[in-house]
């Protein structure tokens, strides 16, 4: 089973946090486009014999794009992959662009269903004006409940996305914010730490004083408070960032933990075959310029057994799953095994590790340290 | 003989020893235009970017006076407290010395112990007041200084600036006219004092000496009288910029000669030169075997490292004979060894060469100086004690004693009060006062040496604003109450972060210990206790808080590889880091205690 992840590299305008590959110019969105359709199809003998079992429109802003081009991106998939019965096709999509198409004979929803869209991930991040005026979102308030008012009539499988830590955003705010998303009985949430990321506009205000710096106290306390509440509300977090109810989980993203296999498509995305990683250049000029000349615009990374180890071991401890000893025992051999429960022991004693049937797992107080954790973890080549 | 003259020169740090030094080669035409660059004699890039000498240097110059040509040999001294028997035997290579002041300092205490040191030796001083360019100079006051203490003529004093190269020449004819030539006996059997040497790659070890009686040939059978063995001269020679062979240097000359020895240690500074066969009656006076005052441990920062550490550490020895070292290990760092060190300089030193020259990154341990211990079952009996770890139980020690040194502190009489306030702070005694000159005051103080290895001199630079000199000497032994400070992490006793302290001092240093390690442990992802205490008595204890969060929110496909490879770059970043226990402990946490200060 594979994934297919296509990026849409447009935005309206730039949130002041991220650090992802878009551009707010929509000149080359056609050239883009076909530029797409045409990776789709020189990639094709890549997933010879994997079926395909999610597709994935991410960005960027995806819900820039018309049913239409939508349309032609899934056809395409269809054309040139061997896709399951019922694939899991999400689409992720901002609240200004689900509202403003009222009026229509269908509604947006409607015609995402028709095309087999059948999940959204909205960019909520808050309902408070305040923190969405400090990101450079797109949508206001209002907006963001408008639109899951809306959405909630007509997709059961939504995601919404929240954003904590933001410099003035209180713990009760927060609560609030929660609170709100479970009342539109929402049966996923990704929850992300406000992160400042090197040349982002966040980072250029923090350092000249206009905005505060983010504070990892107020971000563990408000992470504890979503964790303890969703939980109660019959949430699983099976990811670091995420929270599904049974039957909810992401089947795209949670393939990146797992291991399982991807294709990016588009510029900037990263694809994963299992030995080998790779990632298209971040520049849509260039992106086009070289598919329109039937060249893989990308550079490849082979992973060595400690790469595929140090992984495993990363992105394990972020998930429900863990770390299997065993398949590390089966993959790797004893000798990484061994490291690993000895460089394991110390956080095992200090409650930030556990053991259960066989798999390491982060606690609680383990999970909102789990990068350092992970990387004491690591095995190191000394070349 | 008649037109040799042997001078070295005394001077504070920064007095502008080096750069005068240049200036004579320069107008004797000793360098070419090609061969010039700062600091010639300092020929370590340590030494140039430090501004100081650590090794003694020698080099002949030609010079035609009043139509006569004369042999200028010029011994450059180690500037430093710790190198103070290096520059001993290098003014007992002399006849003559200037004396350089820096027209706007003043003499300074380690000028004054080394020009006494030139008086004893019986050697002609011309003062060479530098630097009189500078707007701060002030010659008028300086020169009676100088007057005051050498009870010379003002008009013997010459003015002089090593930065344009003025009163250089009345510097060179007051060598000539003043210094008097060499005394010997030519037919004598040889005698020549070594005063230096130097390890080279290819040729082994260079030894730089100064003959007094006979002459030394090439090819002769020759003898180290202090280590009894035996060698044959493959080359000797004069030290110009470059060596330049000889057959024979001869009564009262400087020169280097070449043996084939390859290690250092055969070749003792002070020791005398003779002939094999027909030997000396006479050895030159004053030879000592250095002892090291300083003791630390120097460990490999990553343990796999241990053997290179080794051959770097014999390396590094084949040049300076002056470092000892032994292996020790410890339960924290692994195996290592116990050095000995001239003094604190001198481990700084050895420390920087073995990462610039041998890329060699060690941590160093706090360092301790070599006390002797006493036994109930053996009262009678000195036990050394140069490490934390041998001081014997509590219990069973009779007594302790540890070094104690004679420090001479010249400063300005209106920091005299804060200069008193830290020796006393420090254990010292004071025995004298004097007023060289109603602004400058000598002080002298019997000090436990111990006090010098923490952070003595740069408070001694903050209380006086940089306006003191110090200088000192070992006086012996003196009774101690000495205890071990343990730090504990995490409730683990961390062996290499010991150290033997004065037991009025373990209160506030395990303070300050405590509060110094919480600065530089990084925290983790747990909290870290951090405990000092004297045997099991905890005296103090600070909290190292855990991280709030160490993840970053999203990892999706994109992430993966980018966050792996930073998480390996950490990993490897803590490769610097010791690991004890489950604490992770940064190089310079091991040093901690000497800064306590900052």
């Amino acid at each position: 089973m594979a994934g297919i992840y296509i990026h849409i590299p447009f935005c309206k305008q730039a949130c002041h946090y991220c650090d992802f590959h878009f551009s707010t110019s929509l000149k080359k969105k056609d050239e883009l486009l076909q530029a797409l359709i045409q990776e789709l199809v020189l990639r094709k003998g890549e997933l010879k014999n994997i079926s395909v079992e999610t597709i994935y429109f991410g960005g960027g802003t995806p819900s820039l794009l018309s049913i239409n081009e939508l349309k032609l991106l899934i056809d395409s998939v269809f054309k040139n992959y061997t896709v399951v019965e019922n694939p899991e096709i999400t689409l992720e999509a901002n609240p200004d662009d689900l509202i403003t198409v009222q009026g229509q004979s269908k509604t947006i929803f409607e015609e995402y269903k028709s095309i087999g869209i059948n999940r959204l991930s909205i960019g909520i991040q808050s309902f408070f004006e305040r923190d969405l005026k400090l990101m450079n979102r797109a949508h206001n308030a209002h907006e963001a409940k408008d639109c899951l008012t809306l959405a909630t009539k007509y997709f059961d499988n939504i995601s919404v996305d929240l954003i904590y830590g933001i410099p003035g955003l209180t713990n009760n705010e927060w609560i609030e914010n929660i609170d709100t998303v479970l009342a539109f009985n929402i049966p996923h949430i990704s929850c992300y730490a406000l992160t400042v990321e090197p040349k982002t506009a966040l980072e250029s205000f923090i350092k000249k004083g206009l905005i505060d710096n983010v504070d990892d106290d107020l971000a563990q306390e408000q992470f504890n408070i979503l964790v303890d509440k969703l939980e109660a509300n019959g949430f699983v977090n099976y990811e670091l960032s995420n929270f599904g109810k049974s039957n909810y989980f992401s089947k795209n993203n949670s393939a990146y933990w797992q291991g399982k296999p991807y294709l990016g498509i588009g510029p900037s995305a990263h694809s994963f075959n299992g030995d080998q990683r790779s990632w298209n250049v971040s520049n849509n000029t260039k992106y086009i310029k070289s598919i329109q000349l039937n060249e893989l615009p990308r550079e490849v990374e082979i992973l060595s057994k400690t790469d595929k180890f140090n992984e495993y071991i990363m992105t394990g401890l972020r998930t429900i799953w863990g770390v299997s000893l065993e398949k590390v025992e089966e993959n790797f051999g004893i000798t990484y095994k061994n490291h690993l429960l000895q460089q394991a022991e110390i956080y095992i004693k200090e409650q930030l590790l556990y053991i259960e049937k066989d798999n390491l797992l982060t606690t609680k107080k383990g999970k909102f340290l789990s990068d350092g954790i992970a990387s004491n973890l690591f095995k190191i080549n000394l070349i | 003989m008649k037109n040799i003259r042997n001078f070295c020169i005394i001077a504070h740090i920064d007095h502008g020893k080096s750069t005068l030094a240049d200036r004579l080669l320069d107008f004797t035409g000793s360098v070419t235009a090609r061969e010039k660059q700062d600091q010639l004699l300092d020929s370590m890039d340590l030494e140039r970017e430090r501004g100081i000498t650590i090794k003694s240097h020698a080099i002949q110059m030609d010079y035609e006076y009043e139509g006569e040509k004369y042999i200028l040999n010029l011994i450059d001294t180690p500037g430093h407290v710790d190198f103070s028997y290096e520059v001993s035997r290098s003014i007992a290579a002399c006849e003559g010395a200037l004396l350089i002041v820096d027209a706007a300092q003043s003499i300074q205490a380690q000028t004054i112990s080394n020009l006494y040191l030139a008086l004893e030796n019986d050697l002609e001083i011309i003062p060479v007041l530098n630097k009189v360019d500078l707007p701060s100079a002030n010659p008028e006051e300086v020169t009676d200084d100088i007057v005051d203490l050498l009870g010379c003529n003002p008009e013997e004093v010459i003015h002089a600036s090593g930065k344009t190269g003025f009163g250089v020449d009345n510097i060179l004819e007051a060598i000539i006219k003043r210094v008097p030539a060499p005394k010997g006996d030519p037919d004598a059997p040889l005698q020549a004092l070594i005063f230096d040497s130097v390890y080279n790659t290819f040729r082994g070890i260079e030894t730089y000496f100064r003959v007094f009686n006979g002459e030394i040939k090439k090819g002769q059978h020759i003898k180290f009288v202090a280590t009894n063995k035996d060698y044959y001269a493959d080359e000797v020679g004069t030290l110009k910029l470059t060596q330049v062979a000889k057959q024979s240097v001869k009564t009262g000359d400087v020169g280097y000669l070449i043996t084939g020895i390859k290690t250092a240690k055969e070749v003792k500074v002070g020791d005398t030169i003779t002939d094999y066969a027909k030997p000396t009656t006479n050895i030159v006076e004053g030879f000592e075997d250095v002892k090291p005052m300083v003791f630390a441990g120097i460990y490999p920062v990553d343990t796999e490292d241990y053997e290179e550490l080794r051959a770097s550490m014999e390396k590094l020895q084949l040049n300076d004979a002056s470092l000892v070292f032994s292996p020790e290990s410890s339960a924290a760092l692994g195996f290592g060894f116990r050095c000995g060190f001239l003094g604190m300089l001198h481990m700084e030193i050895i420390q920087e060469r073995l990462e610039r020259e041998f890329d060699m990154t060690v941590i160093t341990t706090v360092p301790n100086v070599s006390y002797h211990a006493y036994t109930n079952k053996n009262p009678d009996e000195a036990f050394v004690v140069n490490n934390p770890s041998d001081l014997p139980e509590p219990s069973t020690v009779n007594r302790v004693e540890e070094p104690y040194i004679k420090a001479t502190i010249i400063t300005k009489a209106d920091f005299v009060g804060n200069v008193m306030s830290l020796c006393i702070e420090k254990r010292g005694i004071i025995t004298n006062q004097t007023y060289l000159t109603p602004e400058r005051v000598e002080l002298t103080f019997e000090m436990p040496l111990a006090e010098i290895v923490f952070d003595f001199y740069d408070r001694l630079k903050t209380v006086s604003k940089g306006y003191a000199s110090f200088d000192y000497h070992p006086i012996g032994m003196k009774p101690s109450k000495l205890v071990r400070l343990d730090i504990l992490l995490n409730a683990q006793p961390v062996d290499a972060l010991s150290a033997l302290i004065h037991a009025d001092n373990a209160q506030f240093i395990g303070r300050k210990m405590c509060e110094k390690l919480k600065e530089l442990i990084p925290r983790q992802q747990f909290d870290i206790p951090i405990q000092a205490a004297i045997g099991a008595k905890i005296i103090s204890r600070e909290t190292i808080k855990a991280l709030r969060k160490d993840v970053t929110a999203k990892c999706y496909g994109g992430d993966i590889s980018r966050k792996r490879k930073l998480l390996e770059k950490q990993k490897k970043g803590k490769k610097r880091m010791r690991q004890v226990g489950n604490v992770e402990i940064p190089q310079q946490a091991f040093m901690a205690v000497l800064k306590l200060n900052d």
